[in-house]
Parts: C-alpha cells; sequence; structure tokens
C-alpha cells in the first residue's frame, strides 16, 4: 500500500521539481514533487539518499570499540550514540546499575548534549523562517541574517551552544566525538574547577532558555492560525517515560499512543523493542520506515522527539520546565500539541528542562566522585535505548565469545519519523503548492516542515535529478578509479577498473 | 579591535559535507561568539547554514567527508570548478574515514544484508529509485578526484584549528597549524 501522494499513477507524464539539498537541516536530503500541468500536486517524497552500512562493517570488531566508532556516524548528536552504544554494551557486560558517578555523569553529557542540540536547531538553523516569514529573502534567511538584525538572540544562541559543548567537553573528554563513556561506566569525572566553571554559567543558561520559550509562545501568538495548522496531520507517538511516567531522556521504558490516544504499550521493556516495532523498506530512500507491529505497516507509524516527549509524558521533573509544558498543553485549547510547528515550542521547553537538570547534576557531590566502573555477569547480547535530540534512539548488539562484534541494529531517531515527516510535507504541498506557480518561497514552506523535525540526515547526501545509469570517476590524473552501474532491474553492478 | 576600518570586500566561503558525520562543521560552529566576528569578514555562499543550493564563485570552499556515490562527485567537481581554494577538511575528506570502513565488504553483500535479509524487516528491496544517487564500490577520499589545496586533519579537526586556519587567511599568511593544532584522533 501507498499513502496519499506517495506515488503518482502515471509520473512520467508530470513534472519534477527538486529540493536538493535541503538546507539548514543537519545532514542531507532532498525532496522531489510531481506536479501535473495544472501545478496539482501527484507525488512528494522526502529522500534519503547516502547509504553507510555501520551496521554491515561494524561486524568483526572489538565490542570496546563501539562506542567511539559509532558515533562518526553523526557529528551533530554523538553522544546520543556514544550513550546508546555504551548502555548496550553495559547490558552485555551485564552491569544492571552504573556507579552514581558513572550515571550521573553520562547523564550530564547527555543533558549537555540535549541543550547545545537544541540551541543549534533553533537559534542557527530554524529561526530565519520564524523571525523573518516562510517565504523571506532567500540571501538573508541564515544565520548570518539573524546575526546582522538580532544581534542578542542569535548571542544568546552561540553561548547556549557553547555551553552545552563544554559540558560534553568536561564529561566527554572532547567537544566532538569523546570518549568519556565506557562499556561499563566512565573513564572520568568532573575535576573541581570544571564544576566551578560551569556553575558559573549555568544561572544564565537557565535564564535564557526560559526567554527561549517566552520567544517562540510569543511567535505562536503573532501567528497563531498559520503555525497552528501548517503541515497538520494526526499520528501516533513514542517515547521513553521514567517509572512514574514523568519525562526522563537518558533512562526509562517504552510508552506508545495511537493516534487517538489510546495507551498501545506503555513501561514496555525496550530490551525486546523488536516485539512491538518492525521496519519497512521503499525503494526511493535509504531510510527505512519502522511502525508498530500491532497496527502494520500501512497503519502503524509513528512520530518521536520533543513534541512526542512534552505531550506524551505526564509530567517534567524540573520546575520551571514543568510549568512551561502545563501552559504549552493548554494553550488554544490544547491544539498547539499536535501542531507540526509545534515541535519548535516542545523543543525549547525541553532546552529549559535540561538547563535545569544541568543545574541540580552540578550541585550534586557525586559528580566528582571516583568509583567509575562497575561489574556484572556476561550476556550475548545487549539493547540500548536513550531520548536523543530529536527522539528514541534504538542500539542492539551481539557478540561471540571472541568479544566481537557480530550483529547490530541500529533505529536512529530520524527514521522514526521517517514517514511523519513524508506525511507532513505532503500536507504542506497540497495547501500551498497546488495550482500555483512555484517560486523559491513556496518551497521553502517544504523544507520548514521537514525544518521542524530537526532531521539527522546524516546517514544522507546530496543527489540530482536524473542519475546516469553509469557512473565513472576519473582522478585527477586521468586514471579511473571506480564505477558501478545500474541495470533495468536497479541492482547495482560492479565495472571493473579500465586498464 | 579596529572594525573602523572599513573592511575590504568579504571573503566568500561554500562549505558542503558529503560523505561526512557533520562533525567537522559542528567543529567549525565551535568557533563559539568568534562566529559573530567572522561574518564580518566572511559571507557565505552554498553551505548547510544557508538556503544557497548551488556553489558560485567563491573564494574558500571547504569540503567534508568522503566520495561514496556519485553525487558525492558531482558536488565536489562543482566546489573545485567555483573555488579558488579548496581545503579538505577532517579525516573523512583526506583519507575516507569511518564510511570507508566498508571498503574491504562487497557492496552488494553489504546492501543485502541491510535491506532484505535483517530480520524485523516486514518487506526488503534494496532501494533502487532513480533519484536516489549512485553508491560507489568504495569510499574515496577527495583528492584523488581534483586538485586539494589545504588539508585539516582531525576528527574533527579542533576549533581552533579552523580559526587559525582562517584568520591566517584572511591576514594573508600562508595557513599553518603549530603545535597543538596537528592531530588525527
Ligand atoms: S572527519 Fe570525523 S568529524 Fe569530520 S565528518 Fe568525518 S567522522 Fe565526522
Amino acid at each position: 500500500m501507498s499513502f496519499e501522494l506517495e506515488t503518482a499513477i502515471a509520473p512520467e507524464k508530470l513534472h519534477r521539481v527538486a529540493i536538493d539539498p535541503i538546507s539548514r537541516v543537519e545532514g542531507h536530503g532532498k525532496v522531489t514533487i510531481l506536479l501535473d500541468d495544472d501545478n496539482h500536486v501527484q507525488q512528494v517524497r522526502l529522500h534519503i539518499v547516502e547509504f553507510r552500512g555501520f551496521e554491515k562493517f561494524i561486524q568483526g570488531r572489538p565490542y570496546w570499540e563501539v562506542p567511539v566508532m559509532v558515533q562518526r556516524l553523526c557529528g551533530i548528536c554523538p553522544v546520543s550514540h556514544h550513550l546508546a552504544a555504551s548502555k548496550a554494551l553495559d547490558m552485555m557486560l551485564g552491569v544492571k546499575q552504573l556507579t552514581p558517578t558513572a550515571e550521573k555523569i553520562r547523564r550530564l553529557m547527555h543533558y549537555g548534549q540535549i541543550l547545545q542540540s537544541h540551541a543549534l536547531h533553533f537559534f542557527h538553523l530554524a529561526s530565519p523562517d520564524l523571525l523573518f516569514g516562510f517565504g523571506s529573502d532567500v540571501a538573508a534567511r541564515n544565520i548570518a541574517g539573524i546575526i546582522a538584525t538580532h544581534p542578542a538572540i542569535a548571542k544568546k544562541g552561540v553561548l547556549l551552544r557553547k555551553f552545552g559543548q563544554e559540558v560534553i567537553r568536561m564529561t566527554a573528554g572532547k567537544r566532538v566525538h569523546g570518549t568519556g563513556s565506557i562499556p561499563g561506566g566512565v573513564n572520568k569525572s568532573l575535576a573541581p574547577d570544571e564544576r566551578a566553571e560551569l556553575l558559573k554559567d549555568i544561572y544564565q543558561m537557565v535564564a535564557w532558555s526560559r526567554d527561549a520559550v517566552g520567544m517562540i509562545r510569543q511567535l505562536f501568538e503573532q501567528n497563531l492560525a498559520e503555525y497552528n495548522e501548517f503541515g497538520r496531520f494526526r499520528s501516533a507517538a513514542m517515547c521513553l517515560v521514567r517509572a512514574d511516567g514523568a519525562m526522563d531522556l537518558y533512562h526509562g521504558g517504552l510508552r506508545a499512543r495511537g493516534i487517538e490516544g489510546k495507551t498501545l504499550f506503555d513501561h514496555f521493556d525496550y530490551a525486546r523493542y523488536w516485539d512491538v516495532i518492525g521496519e519497512d523498506v521503499k525503494s526511493w530512500s535509504y531510510m527505512k520506515f519502522p511502525f508498530f507491529k500491532s497496527l502494520g505497516p500501512d497503519d502503524g507509524s509513528y512520530r518521536v522527539g520533543p513534541l512526542t516527549r512534552v505531550t506524551q509524558c505526564d509530567s517534567i521533573p524540573t520546575p520551571l520546565a514543568e510549568k512551561a509544558r502545563e501552559e504549552f498543553m493548554a494553550f488554544d485549547g490544547g491544539r498547539v500539541a499536535g501542531a507540526t510547528l509545534g515541535y519548535h515550542w516542545a523543543r525549547m521547553i525541553e532546552m529549559l528542562h535540561a538547563a535545569e537538570t544541568i543545574k541540580d547534576l552540578l550541585h550534586d557531590d557525586d559528580i566528582i566522585g571516583n568509583d567509575l566502573m562497575a561489574t556484572g555477569q556476561r550476556q550475548q547480547r545487549g539493547v540500548g535505548v536513550i531520548e536523543a535530540p530529536r527522539g528514541t534512539l534504538i542500539h542492539h548488539y551481539r557478540i561471540d565469545e571472541n568479544d566481537l562484534v557480530i550483529r547490530a541494529n541500529l533505529i536512529v531517531s530520524t527514521t522514526h519519523n521517517n514517514q511523519a515527516m513524508n506525511t507532513a510535507v505532503r500536507e504542506v504541498a497540497k495547501k500551498y503548492l497546488n495550482g500555483r506557480e512555484i517560486t523559491e518561497g513556496l518551497l521553502n514552506h517544504i523544507e520548514i516542515a521537514i525544518r521542524a523535525f530537526d532531521p539527522c540526515l546524516s546517514c544522507a547526501t546530496h543527489a540530482l535529478g536524473q542519475m546516469p545509469l553509469e557512473v565513472a570517476i576519473v582522478g585527477a590524473d586521468g586514471t579511473a578509479i571506480d564505477a558501478a552501474t545500474r541495470d533495468q532491474h536497479g541492482l547495482i553492478h560492479e565495472i571493473r577498473e579500465t586498464p | 579591535m579596529n572594525a573602523s576600518l572599513s573592511p575590504p570586500k568579504k571573503l566568500r566561503v561554500a562549505t558542503t559535507s558529503l560523505a561526512g558525520c557533520f562533525g567537522c562543521h559542528m567543529s567549525f560552529l565551535d568557533i563559539d561568539e568568534r562566529l559573530l566576528k567572522l561574518l564580518d569578514l566572511i559571507e557565505f555562499d552554498r553551505s548547510p547554514l544557508t538556503d544557497i543550493k548551488h556553489c558560485g564563485p567563491c573564494d574558500l570552499g571547504f569540503i567534508e567527508g568522503g566520495l561514496c556515490n556519485a553525487e558525492n562527485v558531482h558536488v565536489l567537481r562543482e566546489f573545485r570548478a567555483h573555488c579558488k581554494i579548496l581545503v579538505a577538511v577532517g579525516a573523512c575528506a583526506i583519507n575516507g574515514g569511518l564510511p570507508a570502513q566498508r571498503n574491504h565488504l562487497d557492496l552488494r553483500d553489504v546492501l543485502e544484508e541491510v535491506y532484505q535479509t535483517e530480520a524485523g524487516l516486514s518487506h526488503g528491496g534494496i532501494p533502487n529509485d532513480p533519484e536516489l544517487p549512485l553508491p560507489l564500490n568504495k569510499v574515496h577520499p577527495i583528492h584523488e578526484v581534483v586538485k586539494i589545496d589545504y588539508f585539516l586533519p582531525g576528527c574533527p579537526p579542533s576549533a581552533d584549528a579552523i580559526w587559525k586556519f582562517l584568520t591566517d587567511l584572511l591576514a594573508g599568511r600562508t595557513p599553518t597549524l603549530g603545535h597543538g593544532l596537528l592531530h588525527y584522533d
């Protein structure tokens, strides 16, 4: 089966418009739109066009390399992969409970990541659409334009991100691709002077995060009808929650609710995620399409990420963010809670929660403790799940008796949102593009719908229109380097290098 | 600060990520508040930070990531054609990096395992739509295909290394990474 606007009946009669690459998102992707002669939209697809094969080439590597290697899949939230892999390997080592120092250092690292990633997305990437307008001048619609016209806002964004990156550096050893978390614990805690340095700035970060929630709220108030309806659709949802139902981005059980809000599963042990989640493949994207098994591939898609977490948790365990959540849920009779652009608001509430959590952790003496590692009874399989900035992230490994990885499966946050993003762009295309002359500003509306999800398409890259069926790469010195063909069945063949 | 001296024409800079993880771009942003100052001196052309989709004439091009599909090659050539100075940023652009770990495997086998035989798939099939660029058999470093003027090693190169490179260039010096900035982690 295919979703509305997924597949046109007679594509050869249609003309094609491509947004390629999608910009101001992390990672790579493109959108293709097929229109008939009256510019009515017949097909819209978000393509993920790069293939990595991590699951395969990690096989045969010693397991302790995994937390460091796997973050190279994504430099935007490397900490999430670092920690999800570490959690999976904790399970494999039979470590059920980390030492208090290890758990708190990892949490600090993770909330630092949430803070920096959410700040980056909102200020550096998405804010130009919101502050300048959806169809505004393409030349100014970027962070340089924000710095030029709203320097105070831009500066807060830059410094919020910096603070989050510093938390990461001090806990992981390095801002991008650190090494702090290891199977069974961490390899460093915080030094007293590092703690003091972070404590000096954290109150300012909490205050600025609060300002950011106020800013997105104000934008909603000013543009209520448009923001609420933009790319709106109904969707099932999934996230981790703590045992008491509160938000916890580091650990918990899986909660899923259907379109009508009915609970599908709750506090589900993620170590058996495959009992509830299946994956579908479509010919036009390297990104898979996950679904709830109980509903099947056609009806079982769902969304993850800030909007899901803020609306599905029972509460947020820090006071300012909890108050912000209550206001968000009540705003406009609760309609924002289902709006695609509601992601931005929810993201800022989470940024506030991250700042408050970091503040609390910095006051906890365990973070300067020395007891870093725990041990347990070895297992053959490990599953680690974490709520990454963009949503639920699943890592799953099996190792053999020589400590080598024999199987790996990853379901990354953006993959869960694959169908949701496709639906959102189809809604926007129907409403804004149908029958109109396609302009750059209108096409930006499509990208705004994608940006709301803050996708990390880092397992993907740019593509150009009609691909040749054959490609040969000739080096700078004129010698052939690589070549491949695709036959009429779409199978890929290697061509031996020509002598 | 002598910002009052009216600056000469801004240096036009394009950046892109090919088969990279965006970590090198993150490291660029890790120059933190120096970014605010930098934008008095440079302007961005095509980059993940702007909505310019094709590279125009530029003074400087930063490339993150190696080549893993036909489209990467196309974008790299576009950058080379338009950028006076082209820089390979990070381990992936210079050596292929993590994505090149697949080079000792057969691409078909990898695709089959991920899309066909993996447990948990409702129905499998290797994606093959013409909109998807053709993957290359091997991941290649970018200097194998076009001439590269500078190499900034590291995974990622640190923000200070990127900053030193840029400030040297802006001051008209030959960029050099001194002690502590040159690393290969
Ligand atoms: S060099 Fe490292 S940080 Fe840069 S793109 Fe490659 S993996 Fe990412």
